[in-house]
């Protein structure tokens, strides 16, 4: 199996972050994964993305040209990958800041307003872990649990305060995009 | 396992291999590896110095380097170019050193995206004179480690300048990986190294031979060191070449995204190999001139206009047609692109 993945917004979403605890989870739960940042002429207010690649065999090309999932966090992101994603494959959509209409036939569309969903945690940086919840929950392509211990595993110390409200964000976008009893959250 | 950005991962393999001293000056897409170095050298009590230029930078390692201190620097393609008198000055005086270089887009100031651009100004020689630095080109985190760890064994074993080429996209990229154990740092110099010359005979470490037989000599001695590294420290991996009719050809990034295009061609059972040189000087040569016998084409991809191309056909003379795909320019090859160029080139390998 192998996963390809682009995470793409502006520039202080958290789009890197994302894509990171994406990759630790993949790591700590076993899997090969390579991370990729976008790191050309990026500038404040600007697009970024990453992209993350998670296979149980040795990854080859850590780039990829159309994802089979696309996590678009602003409407650039939108216009730049809703063509991109392979068909059949998954488009997650941050319905706080992009509302267009999704054109194209056989593609899986999970529409959550995960910046509003953030503000209600306490705050819209937590949009970035709302929506991986919800992409877990989507697409078990690992336990939302792995997310949750990540977290605990990875966090710097001097923001260990800021676990809780993570693991909440974690939640409420499993929750919206699945059936929270049987994802086993605690 | 750790996830390790490359950059970071090659910072924390030179300290656990024992750096004792770094000079450097910060360019992106290598800046993080010298940030990390300022951190953890810092705190384990080891010199850090962040010069006023790369100029002043690599004068600095030559110095450490002439006391027989595990020394290196690193830079990408821009303040290499500045590095160079620096470099030969190193080279001509026998003494271990080693650079990375992560490699961004150019000529010129270019841009900070991935590059294999460097590939002719670092393995014929990086400076002027007559001389080769040993080059090794990882492909992913874990061998940025390992490469690492090996040139400054490599460095010390023949007194001889190593450089470590990686492209930008190396240097960025995030990959769970091994760091080795923390080695002690050394208590005891080379008997070569200027220590103060209490209590023995006087060492000279020069790169400056006045007249011309003792230059030749010099010359000549350097040249046979070369020869032995020559046969001695070859590295490639081969991927699917022992049917193959089609070999692939590419280092670093382009290699490693050539290993998905050649099995995505294997898959549609075209019969394609892979053979992704580590070291860039020594160059495989010898397996790349018995493969030439075997395959009925070769097609080389790099992320630059065609610089490894020139030694490939060294090796390949004859034996073979030899193709060609690459961009330029900061631009990273997509699998798909590379699997259009096998097939594009695949049938004229069988005919």
């Amino acid at each position: 199996m192998q996963h390809e993945l682009i995470f793409s917004g502006f520039g202080g979403q958290g789009v890197m972050f994302a894509g990171q605890l994406l990759a630790y989870a993949a790591m700590d739960t076993g899997y090969h994964v390579t991370w990729i940042p976008s790191y050309g002429p990026e500038m404040r207010g600007g697009t970024a993305h990453c992209t993350v690649v998670i296979s149980d065999k040795p990854i080859g090309s850590p780039v990829v040209r159309r994802p089979q999932i696309a996590i678009v966090f602003n409407k650039p992101s939108f216009d730049k990958y809703e063509p991109l994603v392979r068909p059949g494959g998954l488009l997650v959509i941050n319905s706080s800041l992009v509302d267009d209409p999704v054109t194209r036939e056989r593609l899986d569309v999970l529409r959550i307003p995960a910046t509003q969903m953030a503000e209600q945690v306490g705050t819209p940086r937590l949009t970035n872990v709302v929506l991986l919840g919800a992409l877990l929950a989507e697409r078990p392509i690992l336990p939302v649990n792995a997310l949750c211990d990540a977290l605990d595993a990875h966090i710097p110390a001097h923001r260990r305060n800021l676990l809780p409200q993570n693991i909440e964000a974690v939640r409420r976008g499993a929750a919206y995009a699945g059936d929270f009893e049987t994802m086993g959250i605690p | 396992m750790e996830m390790l950005k490359g950059n970071v991962a090659i910072a924390e393999a030179a300290i656990r291999v024992g750096l004792e001293a770094y000079f450097g000056y910060p360019i992106t897409p290598q800046t993080e590896l010298l940030e990390h170095l300022s951190r953890r050298m810092v705190e384990l009590d080891r010199p850090f110095v962040q010069a006023e230029s790369e100029v002043a930078a690599i004068n600095m390692v030559y110095g450490a380097a002439c006391a027989g201190v595990r020394v290196m620097t690193s830079s990408s393609s821009p303040g290499i170019s500045l590095m160079q008198e620096g470099l030969s000055y190193i080279a001509g005086s026998d003494i271990p050193c080693v650079l990375v270089d992560i490699m961004r887009g150019g000529p010129g100031l270019g841009n900070i995206l991935p590059s294999q651009g460097d590939y002719f100004q670092i393995t014929r020689s990086a400076g002027h004179g007559d001389y080769r630095p040993i080059v090794l080109a990882p492909a992913s985190v874990q061998e940025a480690i390992d490469f690492t760890v090996l040139a400054f064994d490599l460095a010390e074993k023949y007194r001889h300048l190593v450089i470590v080429a990686a492209d930008g996209q190396i240097g960025q990229m995030m990959e769970p990986a091994e760091l080795p154990a923390m080695r002690p740092l050394r208590t005891a110099r080379p008997d070569w190294a200027l220590t103060g010359k209490a209590g023995r005979e006087k060492n000279v470490i020069t790169s400056i031979y006045l007249k011309g037989e003792e230059m030749e000599a010099y010359n000549q001695r350097v040249q046979a060191r070369i020869a032995t590294i020559r046969t001695a420290e070859q590295r490639w991996v081969e991927t699917d070449t022992e049917d193959a009719d089609l070999l692939v050809i590419g280092f670093g990034t382009a290699g490693r995204v050539a290993y998905s295009a050649v099995e995505e061609a294997r898959a549609k059972g075209l019969n394609v190999g892979l053979l992704r040189p580590q070291s860039l000087f020594p160059f495989p040569t010898e397996r790349i001139a018995e493969l030439a016998q075997q395959v009925s084409g070769i097609l080389v991809v790099e992320m630059n206009a065609g610089q490894m191309l020139e030694d490939v056909r060294l090796a390949v003379g004859t034996s073979a047609p030899v193709d060609f795909y690459g961009r330029m320019g900061g631009m990273v090859p997509m699998p798909d692109e590379i699997l259009t160029a096998i097939e594009d080139v695949y049938p004229v390998a069988i005919r």
